[in-house]
């Protein structure tokens, strides 16, 4: 398929293996922000067949594993209500809150629906004005142009039956949370190719700097992903700590212009809580003040809830790269993605999911 | 009020304790009620092998008999409608024992204010299908419910066929060293009734893949007789019919994903929505477990028949690793494939 196939071409990734195998001399520790990318790197057995001493750490880039629980359970009180449809992606559906999920309160009589678009939802506000129709708004940069639209849509239309509950994340506050933590083990970042192609790569070029780590934008297919590693260790091998665009076919360094435009109109920068990181000052989006009266929470009135989460999950610890899911002892046993304790477990781009459905439990031959 | 502890393995279902659509899914979910609930309720040996249909003896003569339901939403999709879809269910279900089928019922639970315009038109592609398939509707029943309780209509089949004497072909029959064949592209059902339901557009059309495979299976065992095991890879898909497959043989599979045959159109579908082809349903598509020595006149065979033209090898049967499924990658490393916990969802992003 054109624009597949070529980026998941065996000899070519063959060829880029060898380079990497050739030019590593040393241990170096690389996070993957994405969790697209995780995926791709276990789905393919890319960190099966890379050198021993290159290590991916699996970062925290996937926003249903970063929604604090404290949200969930919210989107679960609004969610029950008799007079809500509830419209949300797919993969939140199974994401636990502090006792239920989505697809239980869908048995249990919950109106929730699974769509494609957040204009999918406002679709559905145009077609039942009885109804209280909510869009669970959550994601990077990467879907935050989308739902912004769809606010500014239900503006125009004058819905007064559309609202979001909005929780959007920023990469690279999250970036320097973790190059700030004294823990750290990171040595190179292969950035997020789709957030940069919304938000352009300038804010990258200082964080580089500030914390000499070199960052590498990447894509999402196994090419992509190699040739991300190969440029990152590249830098490490020579000392040099920069910003470069290894997925210059979709990423420019100004971004998508009129998608900013729109962001800054809808949304505001305010302080986030990330589910197993904490509190990251300046990391998320709210409304801003001019559309606040779409906002969710305040019209279901669920600032109230508080949730602390499960002290058995580690997810915290493998979202910023200290243990790999297989270290978590809960790992397999308590924590399945039939009975998952952290969000991590659950999305289809969660590390520990992909670590349990592409079986990095078992040795396999 | 159901008493959850006096069950054999109540742990499974206890963190649901209603229904969620995934206990339809063909997954997890829906292996669990059945062997956590209905197996322990009934209580029959011959239930227990989990077949796509059941083997019984009656005077005789072995029958494979079969049983399935269908809430498709829309009723008409590309290519088909929900008529022709319950005849070649259950004509395929009788097939997977090497069976040819016989006689079918039918039965239908109709939604008030449904027009009759609509049964009737899929009453014509059951009766066109049956007949395609050399299979008579002998009996069948109809009842109503309120408007709001059903979509439209809601379509139950059973039938039975005759097993050939001294031919066992059955989900537990696989052995170490069997070749993994399936009869042609995969994923193409799946994908059309969630281009439609979705309004989805993908370029190329798709066009459910619905078709009777009993033809298919006659053609193939006048080939050979070294099929150890049939199956037709609905919900679910191909990835969770090779890990029952494996479960119930005690096996291990190992395919090679270059070799899966997959339609740009479904890839391109899969790849948008972050769906996985291997999961997506099938309705005119068989795997089959063959003896290796008979592995290439088979396939040859297969490609000859209108319904196995892109028949592939996709893998085979090892002693290593039983009842797991493993995937080599396009670019050569592995990865296991599990069955999913209960319906595939899309993606974020």
């Amino acid at each position: 398929m054109k624009y597949l196939d070529e980026f998941r071409d065996p000899q070519l990734a063959g060829r880029l293996f060898d380079d990497i195998r050739r030019i590593t001399t040393r241990p170096w520790a690389i996070m993957e922000v994405c969790g697209g990318q995780t995926h791709a790197i276990i789905r393919n057995g890319i960190d099966q067949l890379l050198p021993d001493q290159i290590e991916l750490i699996h970062g925290p880039g996937c926003p249903v594993c970063v929604t604090p629980l404290e949200l969930i359970d919210k989107a679960l009180a609004i969610a029950a209500r008799p007079d809500v449809i509830f419209c949300s992606f797919g993969d939140m559906l199974r994401v636990p809150g502090s006792s239920k999920d989505l697809l239980k309160i869908k048995s249990e009589g919950g109106d929730i629906r699974i769509v494609y678009s957040p204009l999918d939802a406002v679709k559905i506000a145009q077609q039942c004005p009885r109804h209280q129709v909510v869009f669970f708004g959550i994601g990077f940069e990467t879907t935050a142009p989308a739902n912004a639209m769809a606010i500014i849509h239900a503006e125009r239309l004058g819905l007064r039956n559309f609202s979001m509950l909005v929780s959007h994340v920023l990469v690279p506050p999250a970036i320097c949370a973790i190059m700030d933590s004294p823990v750290s083990r990171v040595q190179g970042f292969l950035a997020a190719g789709h957030v940069c192609s919304v938000m352009g790569t300038h804010q990258y070029g200082p964080l580089a700097e500030q914390y000499h780590v070199p960052i590498v934008v990447t894509g999402f297919e196994p090419l992509d992903v190699l040739e991300g590693v190969r440029r990152t260790v590249a830098q490490l091998e020579a000392g040099r700590a920069e910003l470069e665009n290894a997925y210059a076919r979709a990423v420019t360094a100004q971004g998508n212009l009129s998608a900013q435009q729109v962001l800054a109109e809808v949304f505001e920068v305010t302080d986030r809580t990330w589910r197993g990181i904490g509190r990251i000052p300046a990391s998320g989006w709210r409304l801003s003040q001019r559309y606040r009266g779409f906002d969710a929470e305040e019209r279901f009135n669920v600032s109230h809830i508080r949730t602390a989460e499960s002290p058995l999950c580690r997810s915290g610890e493998v979202l910023q790269g200290l243990i790999k899911p297989n270290q978590c002892p809960a790992f397999g046993k308590e924590c399945t993605p039939r009975m998952p304790l952290g969000a991590t477990m659950v999305s289809s781009e969660g590390a520990c999911a992909a670590y349990y459905q592409y079986g990095r439990f078992v040795h396999v031959t | 009020m159901l008493d959850f502890d006096g069950w054999v393995c109540p742990a499974p279902l206890r963190d649901y304790p209603n229904i969620v659509m995934g206990h339809g899914g063909g997954g997890k979910l829906s292996a669990e009620l059945v062997e956590n609930l209905f197996l322990p309720a009934f209580q029959s040996a011959t239930l227990e092998q989990l077949g796509d249909s059941a083997v019984v003896e009656v005077g005789g003569v072995r029958l494979a008999f079969s049983t399935d339901s269908f809430v498709v939403r829309p009723l008409f999709f590309p290519g088909g409608n929900i008529g022709d879809l319950a005849v070649n269910g259950t004509v395929n279900d009788i097939a997977m024992s090497g069976a040819q089928p016989r006689y079918m019922s039918a039965g239908f639970i109709l939604e008030e204010g449904m027009p009759i315009i609509q049964l009737a038109a899929i009453a014509q592609s059951m009766g066109a299908a049956a007949r395609a398939a050399g299979v008579s509707l002998v009996t069948g029943d109809t009842k109503v419910v309120d408007r709001g309780h059903g979509d439209g209509v809601y379509i139950s089949t059973s039938g039975f066929g005759v097993v050939p004497m001294g031919l066992h072909i059955g989900p537990g029959l696989a052995r170490p060293g069997d070749v993994v064949i399936v009869s042609g592209d995969i994923g193409v059902h799946g994908m059309a009734i969630l281009s439609v339901r979705e309004g989805l557009e993908f370029g190329a059309p798709l066009t459910t893949d619905c078709a009777a495979l009993n033809g298919l299976v006659a053609a193939m065992l006048a080939c050979t007789q070294a099929i150890h095991v049939l199956r037709d890879p609905t919900r679910g898909g191909v990835a969770s019919a090779l890990n029952e497959i494996a479960a119930a043989s005690r096996v291990g599979v190992r395919i090679v994903e270059r070799n899966l045959p997959v339609p740009t159109a479904v890839r391109a579908a899969c790849e948008i929505l972050g769906l996985d082809p291997l999961y997506v349903a099938n309705e005119g598509k068989l795997l089959a477990f063959v003896a290796r020595d008979a592995a290439e006149v088979l396939l040859e065979a297969m490609r000859a028949h209108p319904l196995g033209r892109n028949a592939a090898i996709i893998g085979e049967a090892i002693a290593d690793h039983p009842g797991m499924v493993v995937a080599r990658t396009s670019i050569g490393g592995t990865r296991v494939v599990d069955t999913q916990v209960g319906e595939q969802l899309p993606r974020i992003c």
